[in-house]
């Protein structure tokens, strides 16, 4: 039943992502990229909060070691994209784990702010290091994806589709089950043998995989990193955002959510400042009246009846 | 000199840390709340002190006055509109109360960021101080209004301390943050000793935001920057214990002095990261903290 209606939402929205290209111009295929892109940060987020219990308030750490590495590898050495990109996600992976392995001891609140930390730690980095990094300015990166829009937009479609699809099958997996068996009571998953730290670090790695991947992929169809698009704390807050806004716990929800928040962004646009203001007055409605977020509802009825 | 220089300025800057950080530390030791819109409120009692004083003519200390009340009436919304919502909430399991919180308080710190930039620009502003000129403290030029800070920052904190040991709504604060079960059966009211809490929070925060803007000028967009350091001082001196984070914001702000006088002031905040992670790790309950 839950099966069912899980494929009676998405089939018809995947296809009618996919036919998008024949009907809608090239400015908003650029924002669907972009949001398609956000979507794979948020989902990862998911993965990490939803389940395994675990708050990280710095996505964006993740995500900008992975985009930095391949951006950098780019630029200096000129190395072709799959490689870049395959380094980014290797390297977030490794900057995931040295985060994680100590961090994991640490519960809560503390958990929290050492993530949080490690975002200034790599914001201040970057910005010391401007020679070689182009600090606040952002460095630029030779190559592009393509410069096509809508080639542009099915390498994102394509992309979110399968991590969505990876991420999502994880988490109706054994493995998916033990974390968050591990996050709502973690004595108890212990006590009936799981390896409850082993399986955090796995959920950590895999999430920090998609982030530094998706944010390699990101600067690739921009054509340059810079700190306010992968570093900064309020790019890892917008992904907070349009995953508790989706509905936690979901996947996919956080999808919808990343979509729904660009798609606000850009619809408030006339208002000017006032945008974020207003987008974050809706947030906060959502979370207090609507606790499950879009998706939330839909989908845990479902997997109960 | 340039030492006596590095004393009187770090003294300065970590007693308004201290003053920032006591607020933000009662409400976690009384109801487990981190409250993370705790820049951009002291951000409003800023630029709302500069705003009547400056607009209106009114003179610094009106303005100081109408800064305070404005982060009072901020606290008082944060608490009635967004925690106490949250934690009565049925929808939400107990477990996730915590990260609701958080992003709730999130989010209405980033609208009250944003109105501020939008009403009055996202511009520096320095509100005018109380007191003007300079005085000589043994060779080092140091303005009336850093030493009046500093007093008053001790002020407030001691009157604090005296409210929560000498009174007996102070006993009821303690005690709440002790066993809160426990004196729901003595027959209190927790939500209004939770009222309570956020006025007094209210009032800390809007006098450390006022004197802030006085001291080192305040624009809307420090408000993330100033939620980040208190919840290190918070943590580094332990979650809930006023005299740790009296400690950590002293050790915070001499490290911070000290690194942009002598090394060189754009890396001044490094030091502190690197701290927070060590003791983070080494002794995750901070240097006073309980468990």
């Amino acid at each position: 039943m839950a099966r069912n209606r899980t494929f009676l939402l998405v089939a018809p929205a995947l296809i009618v992502m996919a036919l998008l290209p024949l009907g809608v111009g090239g400015y908003i295929l650029g924002l669907l990229t972009v949001a398609y892109y956000t979507a794979v940060f948020a989902m990862s987020w998911d993965l990490l909060f939803g389940f395994a219990g675990e708050v990280n308030f710095g996505p964006s750490f993740l995500i900008g070691v992975g985009a930095y590495v391949a951006a950098l590898l780019n630029h200096y050495w000129g190395w072709p994209i799959p490689a870049c990109l395959a380094c980014g996600a290797v390297a977030a992976v490794i900057g995931g784990a040295v985060l994680a392995v100590p961090a994991l001891r640490l519960s809560g609140p503390y958990f929290g702010l050492i993530t949080l930390v490690a975002v200034l730690m790599l914001q201040n980095i970057i910005v010391l290091n401007a020679g070689i990094t182009g600090g606040e300015i952002g460095i630029d990166i030779p190559d592009v994806l393509s410069i096509d829009e809508t080639t542009n937009y099915f390498y994102a479609f394509g992309f979110m589709v399968v991590s969505g699809g990876i991420l999502f099958g994880l988490s109706r997996s054994p493995v998916g089950l033990i974390l968050q068996a591990s996050g709502q009571d973690a004595i108890e998953a212990a006590a009936l043998g799981f390896n409850v730290a082993k399986h955090k670090l796995t959920a950590f790695c895999i999430s920090a995989f998609f982030s530094g991947l998706a944010g390699g992929m990101l600067i690739f169809y921009m054509g340059t990193a810079s700190v306010g698009t992968v570093v900064d704390i309020a790019v890892g807050v917008n992904v907070i955002i349009a995953a508790v806004l989706g509905g936690r716990r979901t996947i996919l929800g956080a999808a919808v959510g990343s979509i729904f928040l660009i798609g606000a962004n850009e619809v408030l646009r006339p208002l000017g400042q006032l945008a974020t203001f207003v987008v974050s007055a809706v947030a906060l409605v959502v979370i207090l009246f609507f606790p499950g977020g879009f998706l939330g509802n839909y989908l845990h009825t479902g997997g109960r009846e | 000199m340039l030492a006596l220089q590095i004393l009187i300025d770090g003294f300065a800057i970590s007693s308004l840390y201290a003053l920032g950080a006591t607020g933000f530390t009662l409400i976690f030791g009384v109801s487990g709340v981190l409250n993370l819109s705790h820049g951009a409120i002291m951000v409003v009692a800023a630029v709302i002190a500069w705003a009547v004083a400056g607009n209106f003519g009114t003179g610094p200390y009106i303005g100081a006055l109408a800064g305070v009340a404005a982060s009072l009436v901020c606290a008082f919304v944060t608490y009635r509109v967004i925690v106490r919502p949250i934690q009565d909430s049925r929808a939400i399991p107990r477990e996730e109360k915590e990260i609701f919180v958080l992003t709730g308080t999130l989010l209405w710190g980033i609208m009250l960021q944003e109105a501020i930039a939008y009403f009055f620009t996202n511009n520096p502003k320095t509100v005018r101080p109380l007191v003007e000129g300079v005085v000589m403290i043994a060779g080092v030029r140091t303005p009336w209004n850093e030493i009046l800070t500093a007093g008053l920052s001790w002020a407030v904190i001691g009157l604090l301390w005296a409210l929560v040991n000498r009174t007996r709504m102070g006993k009821r604060l303690l005690a709440a943050s002790m066993n809160p079960r426990g004196l729901t059966l003595l027959g209190f009211e927790m939500s209004s000793i939770y009222l309570l809490v956020w006025m007094i929070y209210g009032v800390l925060a809007g006098i450390a935001g006022v004197l802030l803007g006085a001291f080192l000028g305040v624009s809307s967009d420090n408000a993330g920057t100033l939620t980040a350091s208190a919840f290190s001082i918070v943590v580094l001196g332990g979650l809930g214990s006023v005299s740790g984070s009296l400690i950590a914001a002293y050790v915070v702000g001499y490290l911070e002095t000290m690194t942009a006088y002598l090394v060189s002031p754009s890396i001044r905040t490094i030091p502190v990261l690197l701290l927070l992670v060590a003791v983070v790790y080494v002794r995750p309950q901070g240097l006073l903290g309980r468990r």
